[in-house]
């Protein structure tokens, strides 16, 4: 780092405007430079984009009753019915609903609890860490240990577990309405530690950097420096945990729901459409499961591409 | 005949912005037995260069072009297989931080043993009686006990004997040595040095010694290579280079080293390159002086600090060490009051209590005739802030990384002073402009910004609420030397044109000297001596204090 | 070193009390036991007769120790559902689910491992890049979807392995196991890999990223420029390094097979008490959520101290401290 004197005087430059600098960042050159990273989030744009708009672009609605013909039940792909002559993208189920529309709708519900339970895990698992890397010693030690305990039962039996619970406390007649909800906060409690653990170990680096200092010195609450010092400083780790986090929670959410203790039957989502499928596999009707599964397949996967990708480009240690 | 010798060699590490040649047509030659230094500045290449003889460029970078030869034998196109052979058998390397180069998980003999089994064609019996020699000979007492010890139950100093007794293993021609001693206390570092040369003479091995301290290479090498920006700009015998250099560069260097021996008034900045940025005092504090008093502005009086070193819930099952031990002192106001001390004295701490920074367990600090501690009151405790400031250490973590330089300099007014919005912009500006920025650069990021610029960065933030007292705790101890001068400078200027009263820590004592009117030597959290400056560098009178200074490398000019 | 392990000893006793104190608030608070445990045709008198029975008329505390010593003497009272004692169904399935967590393990961490340390050094190879690709299919692919894929390619088209069950079994004491027959042999083979293949990418990747950070350590640039040949830096320098954070995340790991498991043993309805805990979710029946909750807490702290003096083993810091 040697003085360069010629730069010392720094008026004459402009500096570039964010947009410039944001598209010179190492970041995004090395995503111009990145074809997986690239594909990877087309494929997620695009089925976040169908969820989104799911109400608009399915050709029917999957949960109207009055829209569906029996006689639609098993149609091939591509294929007209044999009774109906109506033809679907997809195929359709054994109920003659369109694969095509359960599949956004699935997406939708899929989507829907994924980003909602990494969001609340951020949340607890954030304000956590915080406190726990900066405050440190019996809070730490406290916190912690409730991390240590639940970290030691993975996360998708505490999911069960909370959803379990929360059918036992809930009246059967409400249960349907409620799932949703019960199974976001039961993934995102479940999820909340990793979260916790990587800010923590991140703020107690940042805590002896002497920035930190510099604001205790003017006598900036704790308050005010966990959140405009060390924050902005511990978001890197957050960005990559959540992107991976996500894939795991819209994993976890399939499996549930595969299992039977996640979405109702009457919000499909797309583990609950394989959870169907699953039975007409063996009778020779493999679209109703084959779909479905495709598509949570690419789901998964592209936002794990993404997460490895920010994960070599960003480089924190991370466990 | 020559040992090793290095000729027109390059090396370059390919980026997404092109190449970064680190290194441009270096020449280097080392005679057996001959200790030869390789200084420079940071960004100088001179780690580059010991790496590339090692043939330990990490990819993507590799050697672009020009010869290494080891005695006849080319070394610098040799193939994988080849180089590993020669790699510490004939040439071996000492490592900067002795902490990491070891292995944690294996035993200081088995990492021994396993070295000289792999160059030395010995049974296992043999290699262990030869690695119990070698330990004795680096100067490791109980070398037959300590030989099966793991490598955390050895202090930073015997590590690094530890390493050099590693590097020695294979009985090699040639050792490079990168900054051997700049992770270790004054004290430590003249072992190592001595050691060095004690080897060096005996088996005719020939030293490569990267540094960046010109004390250093004065102290022992013979010969010397100055390098500035990949390229070497001068090298001849150590006497002659610094004592009467060609280059401008060299020059500039060594004009800024701070002499041990006399005090200075400013350092003669001769500048190598460019123009230097001027600070302007009077538009950086718009005029303003601190108020004098008489009589001390600080009194510390029995400062006692105790960390918590085993927690538990019973309190008498607690373990505490002892940071500072009844330290008493006070500053006068106008003056510039230092503290020294090797790492662990307590120094920092001692900062740390008087900016209210960490609580007092014993003692009490007076500023200005009132008691303040973090239990004083806010009001109390904002005033007292307002008149106190510190530069720390390490640039690079002192500025948060996430904020624009104004809002840096600006956070301190807006929380402790109540100036409106354009005051603060307007006193920022005036700030960035007087410590020879320019105003543009508030509206950078401090990652945009050399040490030396962050450095100014500090001094504005610290200057903004114009304060009456500065902490200045090692403030150029992680700069380059040339930039060390400037900076040096500035809080010279500052402190007699403002009238600051300033506390200024360091372990450097050649830099003690230059700033301080009068200085406290600690050790191990206590105050050992104080004394004027000069009186405690002509005649010390605690044992400590003239250890310290007897081991205190010696680099004269003039 | 023996203060070390017996403060575990403490902390995993406390960690199982409090485990207890959530299994039994789970039995105490989730609807009414007794409401669950008898038929529409009751009358008060029932009603007051279980009440005391289950001791429900006691205080919290005294509830709470009777039903902690309970447990203990392995009473965790009746499934609502099947009306029979808990513990029971819990023996007659344990070994199902024991055998096949155990293959399974096995399985996931020396494959793991193995391939872990080939693509970490390897790193830019062919065959490590090819790897990897295939890893984060493996981690993106849902480990009941796995289970679909396997059953689909070898029992429903290919027709070589069964697709459900666990085949013949032996008894050998209180124990059956399926090692021993033919038919059970084969009815392993899919469940432990549908199983197995998702924690063995987990610690695939993990001993990767730590074998990958301590290559760049200090010392192992120093053993390198000692002239050690790549072999002893690989396997003797970066090998016992990596393991030191790798152990700790296989011990989680390995309670997470016992958590996949749930689904593995839906997907092959393989007997084991994975079925029985989601087939008790399904219905709230409270006491077998319970008795697997304890159960499987016992199993991962047990798993844990395993790990902590596994750990005492490899690194000499602990053992001087």
């Amino acid at each position: 780092m040697t003085d360069m004197p010629s730069q010392d005087r720094m008026q004459a430059k402009k500096p570039p405007s964010r947009w410039v600098r944001m598209w010179d960042s190492d970041l995004a050159w090395s995503f111009r430079h990145s074809p997986v990273a690239l594909v990877s989030l087309i494929v997620v744009l695009i089925l976040v984009g169908a969820a989104v708009l799911a109400p608009v672009i399915a050709p029917t609605d999957p949960f109207n009753p009055a829209s569906l013909n029996l006689m639609n039940g098993f149609s091939k792909p591509l294929e007209p019915n044999a009774f109906t002559g109506e033809v679907f993208i997809l195929g359709a189920d054994d109920q003659g609903r369109d694969i095509y529309s359960t599949i956004l709708f699935g997406l939708r519900i899929s989507l829907f609890v994924g980003v909602s339970a990494v969001l609340l895990a951020m949340l607890i698992g954030v304000t956590f860490g915080l406190i726990a890397g900066y405050v440190g010693g019996f809070v730490d030690s406290v916190i912690m240990r409730i991390a240590d305990v639940q970290l030691t039962f993975p996360s998708i039996l505490v999911a069960m577990l909370i959803f379990g619970l929360a059918k036992g406390v809930t009246p059967i007649a409400y249960r349907d309405e409620v799932a949703i909800w019960v199974l976001i906060l039961a993934i995102g409690l479940s999820d909340w530690v990793q979260f916790a653990r990587v800010v923590r170990s991140a703020t107690m680096v940042e805590r002896g950097k002497e920035y930190v200092q510099a604001a205790q010195l003017i006598g900036r609450s704790g308050g005010a420096i966990m959140l405009r010092h060390i924050l902005p400083n511990v978001l890197s780790p957050v960005l990559v945990i959540a992107t991976i986090s996500l894939a795991l929670a819209i994993i976890a959410e399939a499996t549930l729901s595969f299992l039977g203790v996640g979405a109702p039957p009457t919000q499909p989502s797309l583990g609950t459409l394989i959870r169907i499928g699953q039975g007409f596999l063996f009778s020779g009707e493999w679209w109703i499961l084959f779909f479905p599964a495709v598509t949570l397949l690419a789901l998964a996967l592209s936002v794990n591409l993404l997460g490895d990708w920010l994960r070599d480009v960003l480089n924190p240690r991370l466990r | 005949m020559t040992l090793l010798s290095v000729e027109n060699l390059g090396v370059a590490y390919p980026t997404r912005r092109g190449n970064v040649q680190a290194v441009t047509g270096a020449n280097l030659m080392v005679e057996p037995g001959q200790i030869h230094g390789l200084v420079g500045e940071s960004g100088a290449g001179k780690s580059t260069l010991g790496a590339a003889i090692m043939g330990l460029i990490d990819a993507p970078g590799g050697i672009t072009d020009g010869r290494i030869h080891l005695r006849d034998q080319s070394i610098g196109g040799l193939d994988k297989a080849a180089m590993q052979a020669l790699r510490g058998a004939k040439i071996s390397m000492i490592f900067q931080d002795p902490l990491t180069a070891l292995n944690p998980l294996l035993t200081v003999g088995d990492q021994i043993v396993e070295t000289i089994r792999q160059h030395l064609d010995l049974r296992e019996d043999e290699a262990r009686g030869k690695a119990i020699a070698l330990l004795d000979r680096v100067g490791i007492g109980d070398a037959d006990e300590r030989i099966d010890q793991y490598p955390h139950q050895f202090s930073g100093g015997m590590r690094q004997r530890v390493v050099i007794a590693l590097a020695l293993c294979s009985e090699p021609d040639v050792i490079i040595a990168d900054e051997p001693t700049t992770a270790l206390d004054v004290s430590i570092q003249a072992q190592i040095l001595d050691l060095v040369r004690e080897l060096a003479r005996e088996q005719q091995v020939g030293v490569i010694l990267i540094t960046h301290d010109m004390g250093v290479i004065a102290e022992i090498t013979d010969v010397v290579t100055v390098m500035y920006r990949g390229q070497v700009v001068e090298t001849g015998p150590t006497a002659k280079v610094l004592g009467n250099p060609d280059h401008d560069y060299t020059r500039a260097l060594i004009s800024a080293v701070p002499p041990p021996n006399r005090k200075m008034h400013r350092f003669e900045l001769i500048s190598y390159g460019g123009g230097l940025p001027k600070v302007n005092i009077d538009e950086l504090s718009g005029g303003w002086t601190a108020p004098l008093s008489d009589g001390p502005l600080i009194v510390a009086q029995s400062l006692t600090k105790l960390f918590v070193q085993k927690r538990s819930l019973i309190p008498s099952r607690r373990r505490y060490f002892t940071a500072v031990d009844d330290v008493s002192f006070d500053i006068r106001a106008g003056e510039v009051f230092g503290l020294v001390g090797e790492s662990g004295s307590g120094k920092s701490t001692i900062a740390r209590m008087i900016a209210a920074l960490y609580s007092l367990d014993g003692g009490s600090v007076h500023f200005d005739g009132e008691a303040v501690d973090r239990g004083s009151s806010a009001t109390m405790l904002n005033s007292y802030r307002r008149q106190i400031q510190m530069i720390f250490q390490d640039p690079f973590s002192s500025l948060n990384p996430r904020m624009r330089v104004d809002a840096i300099i600006a956070e301190p007014l807006r929380h402790l002073s109540d100036l409106s919005g354009d005051e603060v912009t307007r006193r920022v500006d005036a700030l960035l402009e007087g410590v020879g920025l320019g105003s543009a650069a508030g509206r950078r990021f401090p990652h945009e910004f050399s040490g030396g610029q962050r450095q100014r960065i500090s001094v504005a933030r610290a200057l903004a609420t114009r304060p009456r007292f500065l902490i200045c705790d090692e403030p150029t101890s992680a700069l380059d030397v040339s930039v060390q001068a400037q900076i040096l400078n500035i809080l010279k200027d500052l402190q007699e044109q403002l009238n600051l009263t300033m506390l200024f820590i360091s372990h450097d004592l050649p830099v003690v000297r230059q700033m301080c009117d009068r200085v406290g030597v600690l050790r191990n959290g206590k105050l050992v001596e104080l004394a004027d400056t000069e009186t405690l560098f002509e005649a010390p009178q605690h044992a400590y204090t003239k250890e310290l200074l007897r081991l205190m490398p010696r680099f004269r000019t003039g | 070193m023996i203060g070390f392990i017996l403060r575990r000893v403490v902390q995993s006793f406390l960690v199982l009390m409090v485990v207890g104190l959530v299994a039994f608030a789970m039995f105490r608070f989730v609807g009414d036991p007794v409401d669950n445990m008898l038929g529409q045709e009751r009358t008060q008198a029932d009603i007051e007769r279980l009440r005391e029975q289950l001791g429900l008329d006691q205080n919290f505390v005294v509830q709470y120790w009777r039903f902690l010593s309970n447990a203990l003497q392995g009473d965790f009272g009746i499934s609502y559902r099947q009306g029979r004692p808990v513990a029971e169904i819990l023996i007659e399935r344990a070994p199902a689910t024991l055998e096949l967590a155990a293959v399974s393990g096995f399985l996931a961490i020396a494959m793991g491992i193995a391939l872990g340390v080939f693509t970490a050094i390897r790193r830019n190879g062919l065959g490590a890049s090819t790897i990897m690709a295939a890893s984060l299919i493996g981690v993106s692919l849902p480990t009941f979807l796995i289970g679909i894929l396997l059953i689909y390619l070898f029992s429903v088209e290919l027709g070589w392995l069964p697709s459900f069950g666990r085949g013949e079994t032996v008894r050998l004491g209180g124990w059956t196991t399926g090692f021993l027959t033919q038919s059970g042999l084969l009815a392993l083979i899919l469940p432990s890999i549908t199983l197995g293949l998702y924690q063995m990418t987990l610690i695939m990747r993990l001993v990767r990223s730590e074998m990958m950070e301590v290559l760049r350590q200090d010392y192992i640039r120093f053993a390198r420029a000692r002239g050690l040949p790549d072999r002893v830096v690989n396997f003797r320098h970066a090998l016992k390094n990596t393991l030191v954070p790798v152990i700790t995340v296989t011990g989680l790991q390995l309670g997470s097979i016992i958590a996949f498991a749930i689904i593995t043993e839906t997907v092959f309805q393989w007997p084991g008490v994975g079925l029985l805990f989601i087939n008790a979710i399904a219905f709230v029946d409270i006491p077998v959520m319970a008795a697997y909750l304890m159960l499987i807490s016992v199993m991962f702290v047990a798993i844990n101290l395993i790990v902590d003096l596994l750990y005492l083993a490899i690194d000499p810091r602990l053992r001087t401290q």
